[in-house]
């Protein structure tokens, strides 16, 4: 304790952040999952040699966000720049004090660099303060196992694969087939209802559980019940592997073939083939979307205001954020840049990805991103997806009725909007 | 107090008027009495000062969280927002019919109740073994205590794979005598098993050890009158080994509905993945603790929370005064 306090004095009277050039500063960048920026923090360092950069990773999403809010509240223990998930950004739009208007740093001259939305889901509604700097955008697509294909008889080049489904109807059509043709009890069609149901419902456009004003609408907005019926539909024609996302045995599930299709956003190729192994090199390839497009997922770099190095830290959220690392972080780890312009740019457009038998992974998330229509999520999207989900895996398991799981997923949002 | 000081002259010629007396003694006397009244303070005060560092981290670490959390769960509270307004006692009213709240705390009692009863039965057996002459005692004392020091994380995750249903261990045991792969985490009952499976992994050996030193406390004088009047071994264990152990007894059920009240890790790791939180797509092995972290956490509702908390703190104050007195009632029904 003693030494803590000690510290905190040491760092005192430093609120603003402004520390003399030539002072030694390290900065924690805090991220989840894979954010690919191993070798710009190396570039980062060999340019500012006063700067040293750590990172803390941490797998799991739900365990960063809860600690990220934890620490953001606490005002203390959070990175000096810590990535934003899309679920979260607008519940800390309303606590944009907790964060570093990046406007004073001049963000509203980079607009450009971002897709509209992107940046403007960052800003809060008056316009006035910005917290974040967009890094990555989902996209949409998705990954199948070409061996499982051929076993199972159905067509394996992913141009003919992806005429199979134009729609989800016809996605669930190709899964009877499936089932049908590789006659084995332990391989299914689908990994599981929730994350085709999130699929289906952020395609809809615009919002999901909350309207513009922040009113919970989940039982008068259609898209909700549709993306609900739709992927029960997957669960009744027994379609299911019934696999929780990110669970153990979700992940086993990539290599061991309990599941030959799974919706995937452009962050997802990289998880797949760490969960795939490079054994598994060309078994999964990438093709369109039932619905075209789509996104799942994207961030933003922000500056909690309690980090001692704000100014230090922005520079490097500014660095991180550009075209060129955007691109290199797609390089790395297949996460597509928000960067509009790069999307006509040969380094992306044209990029393949060998482990995916050279699916050209820039043409398939390009196509979707730049037709990717804004989703807005209200400030209570995470419990509210996280009740709704919850009902939804109760009726895949069994043990509620479509109709209960519907007015549980009802009555469980309501209360999770609290 | 008079009688202990040796020069006891001096000691009763103090006490009863020496401040205010008129005909006080000069110089020559004060200095013993200066003397007298510092010793005394002494040996009032530094018991205080003695048992005091106690009390002080007691009030920075018990008792200030304590009232803070109460004055917090008496408001309208957001995470992020901070303070929100007054409600009074508008959260307690809520969290009274909070179907959620009552379906978490079923579940946190009924895993008590499962892992605790075969856990200490178990233990007190263990126990037993243990007493009599073995052949490295000392090995296998530390043997049982081995699952207690390895990390909750590491029994969770790895009784978790062995739950899982495809390539979990039990399964493929259960697989040999034809019963189909259950979905540990999908069903109550077989939730609840799994769990206070590893709470009971983890504590039995600690309770069994425990309850060892108090067995060899007993004196073995009782033992031999009793087997002189011709007792047998279940007979001494109920009348002798059980009422001797009685304040063990009280002491390891206490901690225990202490630990069952806050079960947390196990339940949480049982649920890997998304929502880990929610405990079970029916919140069927949710426990009071996960249900309070949910609240404060993915729910942002810190005064709600705070308010589970100190319920939860009422509850377990309540069930460890009843605990006690239960087994208050095992020699008292000698």
């Amino acid at each position: 304790m003693i030494a803590t306090a000690a510290l905190t004095a040491a760092c005192g009277g430093d609120g603003g952040g402004s520390t003399s050039s030539g002072e030694k500063v390290t900065l924690r960048v805090s991220t989840f999952g894979k954010f690919g920026y191993t070798d710009l923090y190396k570039q980062y360092m060999k340019d500012h040699p006063t700067v040293t950069v750590v990172e803390t990773a941490e797998g799991d999403l739900g365990k960063y966000n809860t600690q990220l809010i934890q620490r953001i509240a606490a005002g203390s223990g959070a990175g000096d720049v810590v990535a934003i998930e899309e679920g979260q950004v607008v519940n800390f739009l309303q606590s944009a004090d907790k964060f570093v208007n990046l406007q004073k740093y001049g963000s509203n001259e980079l607009k450009d660099n971002w897709l509209p939305w992107k940046y403007a889901n960052a800003t809060t509604a008056d316009g006035a303060t910005t917290i974040g700097l967009g890094t990555d955008v989902g996209g949409l697509a998705m990954c199948y196992r070409k061996d499982l294909f051929e076993k199972a008889g159905l067509p394996t080049d992913r141009v003919e694969v992806g005429k199979l489904w134009p729609t989800w109807d016809a996605y669930i059509a190709t899964g009877q087939q499936y089932q049908a043709g590789i006659k084995d009890a332990k391989s299914h069609f689908v990994d599981s209802a929730t994350n085709t149901y999130n699929s289906i419902l952020m395609q809809s456009g615009d919002h999901t559980y909350f309207d513009r004003s922040d009113k919970l609408v989940i039982d008068s907005n259609p898209a909700v019940k549709s993306a609900w019926d739709e992927s029960l539909k997957m669960v009744s024609t027994g379609l299911s592997a019934k696999l929780k996302a990110f669970s153990p045995e979700w992940n086993a599930g990539f290599k061991n073939g309990s599941f030959a299709t799974l919706a995937c956003p452009a962050w997802m190729t990289g998880y797949i083939k760490d969960q795939a192994g490079a054994e598994n090199t060309g078994k999964w390839d990438i093709t369109t979307v039932p619905g075209g497009g789509g996104n799942w997922g994207g961030s933003w770099l922000g500056v909690p205001t309690q980090s001692k190095h704000q100014k230090e830290a922005v520079e490097l959220a500014k660095f991180l954020t550009t075209g060129e690392s955007q691109l290199a972080a797609f390089k790395a780890a297949g996460n597509l840049p928000s960067n509009p312009k790069l999307y006509t740019e040969a380094a992306l457009k044209d990029a393949k990805n060998d482990y995916f038998n050279n699916a050209p992974v820039g043409e398939l998330f390009v196509a979707g991103a730049a037709n990717l229509k804004p989703v807005y999520l209200g400030a209570k999207n995470q419990p509210v997806r996280d009740a709704v989900e919850n009902a939804l895996r109760s009726v895949e398991g069994g043990q509620r009725t479509t109709a209960a799981g519907w007015a549980e997923a009802l009555a469980a949002a309501q209360k999770a909007a609290k | 107090m008079t009688t202990t000081t040796p020069t006891g002259k001096a000691t009763s010629a103090a006490t009863p008027g020496a401040p205010g007396s008129p005909g006080a003694p000069g110089a020559p006397g004060s200095t013993p009495r200066w003397r007298q009244r510092l010793r005394r303070a002494d040996t009032r005060l530094s018991p205080y000062a003695m048992v005091s560092p106690f009390f002080l981290l007691f009030a920075v670490f018990g008792f200030f969280p304590l009232v803070y959390t109460a004055w917090v769960s008496m408001h309208d509270w957001s995470l992020l927002a901070g303070d929100q307004g007054w409600l009074g006692l508008g959260n307690y009213s809520e969290l009274m019919q909070d179907k959620d709240f009552w379906n978490a705390m079923l579940n946190t009692f009924a895993m008590f109740v499962i892992a605790t009863v075969p856990q200490l039965v178990l233990a007190m057996v263990l126990a037993q073994m243990l007493n009599a002459r073995l052949r490295g005692a000392t090995a296998w004392r530390m043997g049982i205590l081995l699952p207690n020091v390895t990390s909750v994380a590491a029994v969770g995750i790895i009784f978790t794979l062995m739950f899982s249903r495809d390539f979990g261990l039990f399964n493929w045991v259960l697989g040999h005598v034809g019963v189909e792969p259950i979905a540990w985490q999908d069903h109550r009952w077989s939730s609840w098993l799994a769990i206070s499976t590893m709470v009971d992994w983890r504590w039995t050996g600690y309770n069994a050890l425990i309850l060892l030193a108090a067995l060899q406390s007993v004196p073995v004088e009782i033992y031999e009158a009793a087997r002189i009047d011709g007792a047998n071994g279940w007979r001494t264990f109920w009348s002798i080994t059980v009422p001797m152990l009685r304040p063990t007894l009280i002491f390891v059920s206490v901690v225990a509905t202490i630990g069952g009240t806050q079960l947390f890790t196990e339940p949480l790791l049982f649920n890997p993945g998304a929502n880990s939180i929610g405990g079970g797509t029916t919140a069927q092995f949710q426990t009071a603790a996960m249900y309070l972290v949910q609240q404060a956490f993915t729910g942002q509702r810190f005064g709600y929370a705070a308010t589970i908390a100190w319920v939860l703190f009422l509850f377990i104050a309540v069930f460890s005064a009843v605990n006690v007195l239960l087994l208050r009632r095992i020699r008292s029904a000698e």
